[in-house]
């Protein structure tokens, strides 16, 4: 009732007669179980974007360059003229690194705050707590971090998009140069909890094509803090290589200490995603001859990565890292379909964006349209002696995402290979 | 399983235990005498980790940010005692507990407002930074070892002060009796506000040498402060001897079960506590009623 009468301020010369239709259809709906009503009622003003990320807790420096990568694209649509004549207007909300948080503030920002569109969040669990408010409100959801099942069948619906890669792609790519390029026996550091098995769980695939040994495993908890009391197991084990299957705060404190305590001279260690952020919160020493995974560098030498850095330092003064190229391109991709379609309706935004070559930030993706995930290459890098600050890795090779090579087949991904995705769709978007 | 392993899992125990005693000697130091329970233990850490930082960055010398950094957490130990701990003296014991459970979140927010949310680098002196061998069995990081000798030179230097100083005879005798110490013609608020102030300088060289293990950002005090808490209740609340013993213990025994059945490493220590305060409610060397 009180969110019909909020939105009557903003436009005037409405009728008293046409209030009374709305609020009556408002409480209406309502009483019949179901505020779904509601976003639809919105008349012009501007187009809300939430963006939940977990600004808080092990992933906070990460969340903190996505929030740039959202602002930027926003100012850039802003700039080009906002989405369907309007301004474009965030919403951040801190998650804490919490799925029940999560799903609190996508409810909120849904409900409270009426956002027509959702990006954000940073570790699976936060993304598909989104997702799942998102679906059920049916507003359209770019998701810009790792999760292997949001495409799946059983959350991946008409209004999910994911623009970053998954456990899948990443560890096939990085898996086989690892298997190329180094030893036979390796060992495992697995955050413990879905990203992290999923990531070993990729690598022991992969590795199984090259005649892997796999030495051993050691799950920590998600933040830990001290690792050094894993260090002596893994020596024990003898690997060639070890795999550290983690991220944020939890990668820096994990590789300064397998460092100190001379891991390196006995086994090469892998990061499948190799952030920037962690080698320059370890600093050089820690991080000397770290190599990995990731789905993009500030220096690599694409047009579109060059344009994106200029901008983005141009708004931030210092280089983008990998996960705020993530939010921005997801976010200029949901809202440029939604320009394109002509309006909010999911149908139309999904026609939009299916099937789409696209190049926003590190060279050609593709939005594939069995389960909207987005087909893209994977980049390997390594940690270099920086001749300036962020001048931090070197890289090696690419590998090409082309023809799904690296993702898992629409039919492996319970989705249909031959339609688009239109699962979720709710009632009240048919025609 | 090689039993060098287990010696050299025993050593990263002993290492990792080593930063626990030393935070909570500070804390146990405060609450003995003070009956202050100091919630913003783990913000004054990370601060001191802040300070090293600051520092390092200032003048490329980790030796002298060992120095300077406890010396800096110091005098604002004592500018927090004389400012806002001072006048709560004689209420009951949750005031100066929320107080300081409030003043931890500001310093949080104070170092994000002037550092940012991201991690700051800190690497170990060169000279540190290279792993040892022991025994000619295994490698060991010699920061580690230098962190474990630090702390025993510490703990000695602090058993010295209370033990043989006067200063530290007063500060005894005020822990057992505070009215009669005054009784006897000394000032005992000066004593507590000395007393704040090594407690929140033990806090700040914990942080210097935490610094180049783990990596400091603003809520690093967090989980320190919650495991350290743990350390001194099964300590003994205000027992030093109990802070070194139970950090010691909760270090190895964390160590050794993530050797064995790491998914309970996280836990063990709170296992731990539960098992010996059903034994000896009051904490391994607690004496009992200092709460009441």
């Amino acid at each position: 009732m009180s969110k019909s009468k909020t939105k009557k301020g903003k436009s005037e010369g409405i009728s008293r007669r046409t209030f009374l239709k709305t609020s009556g259809i408002a409480v209406g709906a309502a009483a019949l179980g179901g505020f779904h009503f509601v976003p639809k009622a919105r008349a012009a003003g501007p187009v809300k974007l939430g963006a939940p990320f977990p600004f808080t807790g092990p992933y906070g420096t990460e969340a903190t360059d996505q929030r740039g990568g959202v602002e930027l694209a926003v100012a850039e649509i802003n700039h080009e003229g906002g989405v369907l004549g309007r301004k474009v207007e965030v919403h951040f909300r801190d998650t804490k690194l919490k799925a029940d948080e999560a799903a609190r503030r996508a409810k909120e920002l849904i409900e409270s705050v009426g956002v027509d569109c959702m990006t954000g969040a940073l570790s699976a669990s936060n993304q598909l707590a989104i997702n799942e408010q998102c679906k059920l409100a049916g507003i359209p959801y770019v998701s810009v971090s790792q999760s292997n099942e949001i495409t799946e069948r059983r959350d991946g619906s008409i209004y999910t998009y994911h623009e970053a890669m998954n456990p899948h792609m990443t560890t096939q790519a990085v898996g086989k140069w690892v298997a190329e390029n180094f030893g036979k026996r390796w060992y495992f550091l697995t955050s413990d909890y879905a990203y992290g098995w999923q990531l070993t769980d990729g690598f022991r695939r992969k590795g199984k094509e090259f005649g892997i040994v796999d030495v051993g495993e050691t799950k920590h908890p998600l933040g830990a803090g001290d690792f050094s009391a894993y260090m002596p197991r893994i020596l024990a084990a003898n690997p060639d290589v070890l795999i550290i299957d983690n991220f944020g705060k939890d990668q820096i404190n994990s590789i300064k200490q397998a460092t100190a305590f001379g891991l390196k001279k006995k086994m090469q260690i892998i990061a499948p995603i190799l952030l920037m952020s962690s080698r320059l919160g370890a600093g050089e020493a820690a991080f000397d001859g770290v190599a990995g995974g990731t789905s993009f560098y500030w220096d690599m030498d694409i047009p579109s990565t060059k344009k994106f850095v200029e901008a983005f330092q141009k708004f931030y003064g210092r280089p983008p890292i990998d996960y705020a190229g993530y939010a921005y391109s997801g976010v200029k991709e949901l809202l440029s379909a939604v320009n394109r379609a002509g309006s909010f309706d999911p149908v139309g935004i999904a026609e939009a964006i299916e099937d789409r070559t696209y190049d926003t930030y590190k060279g050609k993706q593709w939005w594939r349209p069995c389960d909207h995930q987005s087909q893209q290459d994977v980049f390997i890098i390594r940690s270099k002696k920086a001749t300036e600050k962020y001048d931090v890795f070197e890289v090696i090779t690419t590998v090409s995402g082309d023809n799904e090579r690296l993702l898992r087949t629409c039919v492996e991904v319970g989705q249909n290979p031959n339609k688009p995705m239109r699962k979720g769709l709710l009632d009240k978007h048919k025609k | 399983m090689d039993w060098s392993v287990i010696v050299m899992q025993l050593f990263t125990g002993l290492s990792l235990g080593m930063l626990y005693v030393l935070l909570a000697l500070g804390l146990s130091i405060i609450f003995g005498l003070l009956t202050v329970v100091n919630f913003a233990h783990g913000a004054m850490f990370m601060w001191g980790a802040y300070a090293g930082v600051s520092i390092v960055a200032m003048t490329g010398n980790f030796w002298l940010a060992l120095i300077a950094a406890p010396l800096v957490m110091g005098g604002y130990g004592l500018i927090v005692e004389k400012g806002v701990i001072r006048p709560l003296y004689g209420r009951d014991i949750n005031y100066p507990l929320l107080l300081t459970f409030g003043l931890q979140f500001i310093m949080v927010e104070i170092i994000r407002i002037f550092w940012g949310t991201s991690d700051q680098p800190f690497t170990a002196p060169e000279l540190l930074s290279m792993p040892v061998e022991l025994f000619g069995v295994f490698y060991f990081p010699s920061y580690r070892l230098f962190l474990i000798g630090m702390t025993i030179a510490i703990c000695i230097v602090l058993w010295f002060f209370l033990e043989k100083t006067n200063l530290g005879l007063i500060i005894r005798a005020g822990t057992r009796d505070a009215l009669m110490v005054r009784a006897l013609g000394i000032d005992m608020g000066r004593i507590w506000w000395i007393v704040f102030g090594i407690g929140a300088g033990l806090a700040g060289i914990a942080g210097v040498l935490a610094s180049p293990i783990t990596s400091v950002y603003p809520e690093m005090g967090i989980p320190m402060l919650v495991q350290c808490f743990v350390v001194v209740v099964v300590g003994g609340m205000g027992s030093l001897k109990g802070a070194i013993v139970a950090g010691i213990i909760m270090g190895e025994a964390s160590a050794l079960t993530t050797l064995f059945y790491p998914p309970m490493a996280d836990i063990v220590i709170f296992l731990v506590m539960a098992v010996v305060l059903l034994i000896r409610p009051s904490g391994l060397f607690g004496r009992a009623g200092l709460l009441e």
